[in-house]
């Protein structure tokens, strides 16, 4: 068993949080975001041109890097939380440019090496798989990929095979933290997704408050909520972790008394 | 040189790549969009009506071909080479932009979109995606970087008169490739309807290819007036570079003339040595951007930074992944000319040829002055006028202390 594993085999469905590093005492706003009760933790990487996000999680990128956040801090910051929390997953999403830097072989085992157990990258699709993909799988660590509302019958199993943690579905075709999609489409989504797979399926875009993120519950192995935690970021600075707490503490109890699965 | 090619005419390859460069690098959103625009793109090359179509109005609606014409006074001014010009900037919208926005507007007709959305930076391929739209009756959305607009302002407002919307950008830093991010943006929430012609030889597969294949034209119709003016091809061709669309489009017809050597001329800004330049290929590393893997304006962790350039059209941190193709394998050399160079050879080319050229192409002309003085007078330089300078004089004037 992986720590992701572990996290999608509790007796609920799983939390997941996104936060971007190097915004604010990012420190402090994981520790926040597992004692309000998140299952994984998303650390963004920040990045000049953030083409899939909306205006919240675009203004944490260039607060992150006006801060002057490197890909060196981005690793320290997953390493202590490592050190700190040994057992909660920790996943890295951002897009392939920082990554692949200085090599997808340098990236995958600094990766590694910093106890990082999955990968999102936005802008690397299962046809480009090569520029990162196979050293991920080396070094042990899961490519998570995304699915969405435009990925058809015909090109889910690409998109599944080689992805393993569990398979991000994107509710909109759109960006980050806009609206929701209807609970419709996502039930009927995931479903059709989870024919095709026993990988865990959670959901994100546009997922803001404790309310929508219980009916997700209800339909997916798990919710991601990126936008309105960095909001609070952005908003209260030093003082967002007790904040961070407050909504992870609301969103947890939102998705964890949901039935598992219903879908 | 890369002596196993037979030849350089056969890129990319079926997924997109250009050697380690191009591809298809976007969100999953959009992957199902450029696969079905990869298709009906190889439904169209094949289709007789839609070439039929784009040559039609290429000669009567944008004005070509183009002339090809002998710079003598230039010429004589430099003491070399023979220069000629091919003459872009004489294309209805003064400019090669209109040249690929015809050819994706027929495609967005055949495709059955009815929104049409376009980034720029000058605001040549605005103005160029308005026109057309306005031609077809499409409505369109064009972004364009915040600092940009003000710097613009001529063209901000030709677009609003052939009924384009502009929306400033103010994220990143306002200029044209956070224009670039609002368009994936806008493109990725509105899948149904909405077709994104992007301006230049970049983007995800197949939009280099495809751009280059409109552009091609340029080259097509030089290659050919060469043989029927001086009955040979010329020793040199040369173009700037700031996508690469305009250069591609010259160069792709000449790429196995061996005998043809190829010039692309990017913007050295302050020069090379700072960062003050947008010389993505001499000053860059290769990385992954907008679509598309190749050289980048990028720091030591893959942040991107800005390119500089006198010229608003050459000032972006990428360039086309065939340029970066074909850098690699040495078939084309790569220079680059300061914003302080390229200011005196507009000033030459209006008061030698009576022709007021844009900022880009006088990097090109910048060029081709050094170039001509060291070769034979028997020499043949071909150089690509792609746009004319009258949005340009404003830059200028205050380059040379002149209020207006």
């Amino acid at each position: 068993m992986t720590r992701l594993s572990n996290a999608f085999s509790k007796p609920h469905p799983a939390l997941v949080c996104f936060v971007t590093a190097g915004d604010g005492d990012t420190a402090a706003n994981l520790d926040a975001l597992v004692e309000g009760g998140a299952d994984v933790i998303e650390l963004g990487m920040p990045f000049t041109d953030p083409m899939a996000d909306g205006p919240a999680i675009q203004a944490a990128n260039i607060r992150s890097l006006n801060a002057g956040t490197t890909t060196a801090d981005v690793l320290r910051i997953a390493r202590k939380f490592r050190e700190r929390h040994p057992e909660v997953p920790l996943v890295l999403m951002g897009y392939a440019n920082p990554m692949i830097r200085r090599g997808p072989d340098w990236f995958a085992n600094a990766a590694k090496e910093a106890g990082v157990d999955g990968v999102i990258c936005v802008d690397i699709p299962p046809e480009e798989d090569d520029a990162l993909g196979p050293q991920l799988r080396d070094a042990g660590i899961s490519p998570i990929r995304l699915a969405t509302p435009t990925t058809d019958a015909k090109r889910l199993p690409q998109v599944l095979e080689g992805s393993s943690g569990f398979l991000y579905y994107v509710a909109v075709a759109g960006i980050t933290g806009m609206q929701q999609a209807a609970i419709e489409s996502i039930e009927a989504n995931v479903s059709r997704i989870k024919r095709s797979t026993d990988i865990p399926v959670a959901v994100g875009f546009g997922v803001r408050t404790p309310e929508q993120a219980a009916e997700i519950a209800e339909v997916a192995d798990g919710v991601v909520v990126g936008s309105a935690l960095v909001e609070l970021v952005g908003k209260h600075g030093a003082d967002a972790p007790a904040k961070l707490s407050e909504l992870t503490a609301g969103l947890a109890k939102a998705v964890h008394s949901a039935a598992k699965g219903a879908a | 040189m890369a002596s196993t090619a037979n030849t350089f005419r056969n890129q990319p390859d079926e997924r997109g790549h250009f050697g380690d460069y191009g591809g298809r690098y976007v969100a999953e959103t959009l992957m199902p969009l450029v696969l079905d625009l990869e298709r009906e793109y190889r439904k169209a090359q094949a289709d007789p009506e839609f070439r039929r179509e784009f040559d039609d109005l290429l000669e009567h609606y944008v004005g070509r071909p183009s002339p090809l014409y002998h710079a003598e006074r230039l010429t004589e001014a430099l003491g070399g080479a023979q220069v000629w010009f091919k003459r872009d900037e004489l294309n209805h919208t003064g400019a090669h932009k209109i040249n690929n926005c015809i050819g994706q507007i027929l495609l967005a007709i055949r495709m059955g979109k009815t929104r049409i959305i376009a980034e720029t930076g000058a605001g040549q391929h605005g103005v160029a995606t308005a026109t057309v739209c306005a031609r077809f009756g499409l409505p369109c959305v064009i972004y364009m970087g915040a600092e940009d607009v003000r710097r613009q302002s001529p063209n901000v407002f030709r677009m609003k008169l052939l009924g384009a919307e502009i929306v400033p950008v103010t994220s990143g830093r306002g200029t044209l490739k956070d224009a670039m991010n609002e368009g994936l943006r806008d493109w990725v929430a509105n899948v149904e309807d909405t077709f994104y012609i992007i301006g230049t030889a970049a983007g995800p597969h197949p939009y280099p290819e495809m751009v280059r294949d409109f552009q091609s034209i340029i080259g097509k119709e030089a290659r050919a007036q060469m043989l029927d003016r001086i009955g040979r091809l010329p020793d040199l061709a040369v173009a700037c570079i700031g996508g690469g669309s305009n250069a591609l489009g010259l160069f792709h017809p000449f790429l196995d003339d061996r005998e043809v050597k190829l010039l692309g001329v990017e913007a050295a800004g302050h020069g090379l040595d700072g960062d003050e330049h947008a010389a993505s290929l001499l000053g860059g590393f290769p990385g992954v951007l907008h679509g598309n893997k190749t050289y980048l304006l990028q720091d030591e962790d893959g942040q991107i930074t800005e390119g500089h350039s006198i010229s608003a059209g050459l000032d972006y941190p990428g360039i086309g992944p065939e340029h970066a193709w074909l850098k690699d394998t040495g078939r084309v050399e790569y220079t680059a000319v300061t914003d302080e160079e390229a200011l005196e050879a507009f000033q030459l080319l209006c008061r030698t040829e009576g022709i007021i050229p844009a900022l880009e192409p006088s990097h090109a002309i910048a060029a081709v002055a050094k170039r001509a003085k060291e070769m034979p007078k028997d020499s043949v330089i071909l150089a690509n006028l792609c746009g004319r300078g009258d949005k340009d004089i404003f830059t200028v004037a205050e380059k040379l202390g002149v209020e207006m």
